[in-house]
């Protein structure tokens, strides 16, 4: 038997940004078996192998190449998610600098290897070119976000927010598997290239198992990403989760769930695209809707962050509707944009989070006098989720907006104009709240100096690139190329 | 005497929406689990009667990779209910609700 | 075709052969203790009569957790083992695969060891 086709030097040449932080993860977890006393030291470690990770990674782009006799599949394309990806891990650990001690939770190796490891699984998730690994991807990230999501032991908070997560997450788990397997049923095969082969030839055993399969998919990564009517647990479990977990929750997860779902309805079911779309605008004005409207009555920073990411995935899935090279560049724009910002804004969160305080929209009056700086940046942030004009979000919405009306989509773009509108109240709120009431703030801000600066560097960013976006839109559009 | 492909993924459906059914309406977080557990079977039901339909073995390997996911999802999840049994006393979801505002 | 079995049939008489000497044995050198506990048909473990609604020490589950993870491992090993041959053919690499897998597999023991998961106290 010849297995030189399935292995190759060139299949572990590329999948070495994995290798790499497996070894990475490892590594945190022997420092932490030795007792290696300093936090610092392993979140050092794990950031050096995120850089190696990344260098790796750009050794890999280029042409499109195809691994593991089909299996994975590296382009651009997935190429940008890596990077989305390790730059979102990197700004995770530099923000958690602190912060599960102050929580009262030991300081431990395990966190930064969850990380890791969430990070290979998506990784795989947007290299993927068959089920399995898209399977195996969204699973390694779950698993490790199940534990993050839970890692403060002692805090029942934490605890009942993990266990949410744990019994959703394995629910959607088990309808993503249900519409794995019939999909595979339907089509013999569970290669992306070998059902796109299967649905053009018709040799799809029954249009029922293919149709169930396709949405019970859908229903699989509509939990993951929190699509309304699946998005009940993200409240609860972004409110109870550490606030620095709640920050890489709300954004690399949702970029590999929506990188996945582009692949997958891109390559594999590109032919029945059109029999989607209906569904897609449902989900999509139902999304940005009730997640908006969710928003606005809530008084927990937290939990008005999690609202504001339902809704914000409402847009993001336009951009899946409408699926050419432009709206997927433009998805992929919107994603880098929200990420950083959400990464930004839960970082001052954090940092304002005391016992049983900071956590509250009114904890956040008077701040601008006590904290100018970092009261500036936060007016950025919610600035640039709402949308404003001279920062990077106006251009991310404009650009998703403009594709929808391209390919007539009127009606929607209505509703999400309408609905940035609303979500100016929920995010100017906060910001009200710190620049126009006159009470002192009480609230005592604890940080560390590297998490500030990169806090101001990533506001900083948003002002530039609402200004000229030209550089990151070349490279997302190039990035879309490869899969348009 | 060959069971027809139609009659395996029936049972395989059945099964599947009993695991749903348990997770909805139950309030246990084991009984939740164990709901869960049956749908991922369902699912290994499925594979296994397309993998033998097709005569390819695709089917089984997603099969095994199916089984192990579910161990470690039971590790991690009992895990996750004892530290919160030690915080709470209870597994009961309806009980579990410090966050509602 | 019934002498194909016969292999079976010396498995059956080799164990059963080996139980009854071991049983045999244990009774004529072991020592005698009779004591409450030692009488128990599960000397070690939770006592096995009484309500059901006992609350199990939280040892067990760790126990129990440990056990699955490592058990299902096996469902890896038998499909390698079983191509194990034909791949060899083709180079070494199927040695070294699951040469990682087993690494990564015992790392994970090592770490559980270290962090004192497996001390009963």
């Amino acid at each position: 038997m010849d297995i030189s086709q399935f292995f190759t030097s060139a299949d572990l040449f590329g999948i070495a940004p994995e290798i790499i932080l497996t070894v990475t993860a490892l590594s945190v977890l022997t420092l932490e078996m030795l007792h290696v006393s300093r936090p610092g030291i392993i979140l050092m470690v794990a950031a050096l192998g995120l850089f190696l990770a990344g260098a790796l990674a750009i050794n890999t782009s280029g042409d499109e190449q195809i691994l593991f006799g089909g299996m994975l599949v590296l382009n651009r394309f997935s190429v940008f998610f890596d990077f989305l990806y390790i730059t979102i891990g990197l700004l995770t650990l530099i923000f958690s600098q602190g912060y599960l001690e102050k929580r009262g939770s030991a300081s431990r190796g395990e966190y930064p290897a969850l990380i890791l490891f969430a990070i290979i699984g998506m990784m795989l998730m947007t290299r993927a070119n068959d089920l399995v690994i898209v399977f195996l991807g969204l699973e390694l990230l779950s698993l490790s976000l199940y534990i993050l999501v839970g890692f403060l032991r002692h805090d029942q908070l934490s605890n009942e927010s993990g266990l949410k997560y744990l019994l959703l997450g394995a629910f959607a788990t088990g309808f993503f598997l249900f519409g794995a397997a019939l999909t595979y049923g339907a089509a013999g095969t569970t290669n992306y290239n070998g059902i796109v082969t299967a649905i053009t030839n018709n040799t799809i055993l029954s249009d029922t198992y293919l149709f169930l399969g396709i949405g019970l998919l859908l229903i699989g990564f509509a939990f993951k990403v929190a699509l309304v009517p699946f998005h009940m647990w993200s409240p609860d479990v972004y409110q109870g989760a550490p606030t620095t977990v709640t920050g890489f929750l709300c954004t690399a997860p949702k970029a590999a769930g929506f990188g996945a779902l582009i692949i997958l309805f891109n390559r594999a079911f590109v032919d029945i695209h059109y029999q989607w779309q209906d569904i897609f605008w449902i989900l999509s004005a139902m999304t940005m809707t009730i997640g908006n409207i969710s928003a606005l009555i809530q008084h927990n920073v937290k939990r008005m962050l999690a609202f504001s990411s339902v809704s914000h995935a409402g847009f993001l899935i336009m951009g899946i509707l409408v699926l050419n090279e432009t709206s997927i560049s433009a998805v992929l724009f919107y994603l880098v944009v929200y990420s950083v910002v959400n990464l930004g804004a839960f970082a001052i969160v954090s940092a304002a989070e005391q016992e049983e305080r900071g956590l509250n929209l009114k904890d956040y009056r008077g701040l601008a006098a006590q904290h100018p700086w970092l009261s500036a940046a936060m007016t950025i942030f919610m600035l640039s989720l709402a949308g404003f004009p001279p920062t990077a979000g106006f251009v991310a919405k404009f650009g998703l907006f403009s594709a929808a009306v391209s390919q007539g989509y009127i009606g929607l773009v209505i509703i999400a104009v309408l609905n940035t509108l609303i979500s100016i109240y929920y995010y100017l709120r906060l910001v009200v709240n710190m620049y126009m009431q006159k009470e002192e703030s009480t609230l005592i801000l604890s940080y560390k100096m590297l998490a500030i600066v990169f806090v101001g560097l990533i506001a900083i960013m948003m002002i530039i690139l609402g200004i000229t976006p030209g550089y990151l839109l070349e490279i997302v559009t190039e990035a879309a190329s490869t899969v348009a | 005497m060959v069971v027809p492909l139609e009659h395996v993924i029936a049972l395989s459906m059945i099964l599947f929406s009993i695991g749903v059914l348990g997770v909805l309406f139950r309030r246990n977080a084991i009984t939740i689990f164990m709901s869960i557990e049956l749908m991922l079977n369902a699912v290994n039901l499925a594979l296994v009667g397309f993998s033998r339909y097709y005569n390819s073995v695709d089917g089984q390997v997603f099969v095994f990779l199916v089984m192990t996911l579910a161990a470690a999802e039971v590790a991690v999840g009992l895990a996750i209910i004892i530290a919160l049994y030690r915080n709470r006393q209870t597994v009961n979801i309806d009980e579990i609700n410090l966050m509602k505002n | 075709m019934a002498e194909n079995y016969l292999p079976i049939l010396v498995i059956f008489v080799l164990a059963a052969g080996f139980a009854f000497v071991s049983l045999i044995i244990t009774h004529l050198v072991g020592p005698r203790v009779t004591n409450a506990v030692k009488m128990m048909p599960y000397e070690s473990g939770v006592d096995q009569v009484g309500k059901t609604r006992i609350r199990f020490s939280i040892r067990f589950f760790l126990i129990a957790l440990l056990f699955i993870i490592f058990d299902i491992e096996i469902v890896f090993l038998y499909p390698w083992a079983v191509v194990f041959k034909d791949f060899l053919s083709a180079g070494s690499f199927i040695f070294f695969e699951m040469v990682v897998f087993l690494a990564i597999l015992a790392f994970g023991f090592i770490y559980v060891w270290r962090n004192g998961a497996l001390e009963w106290e």
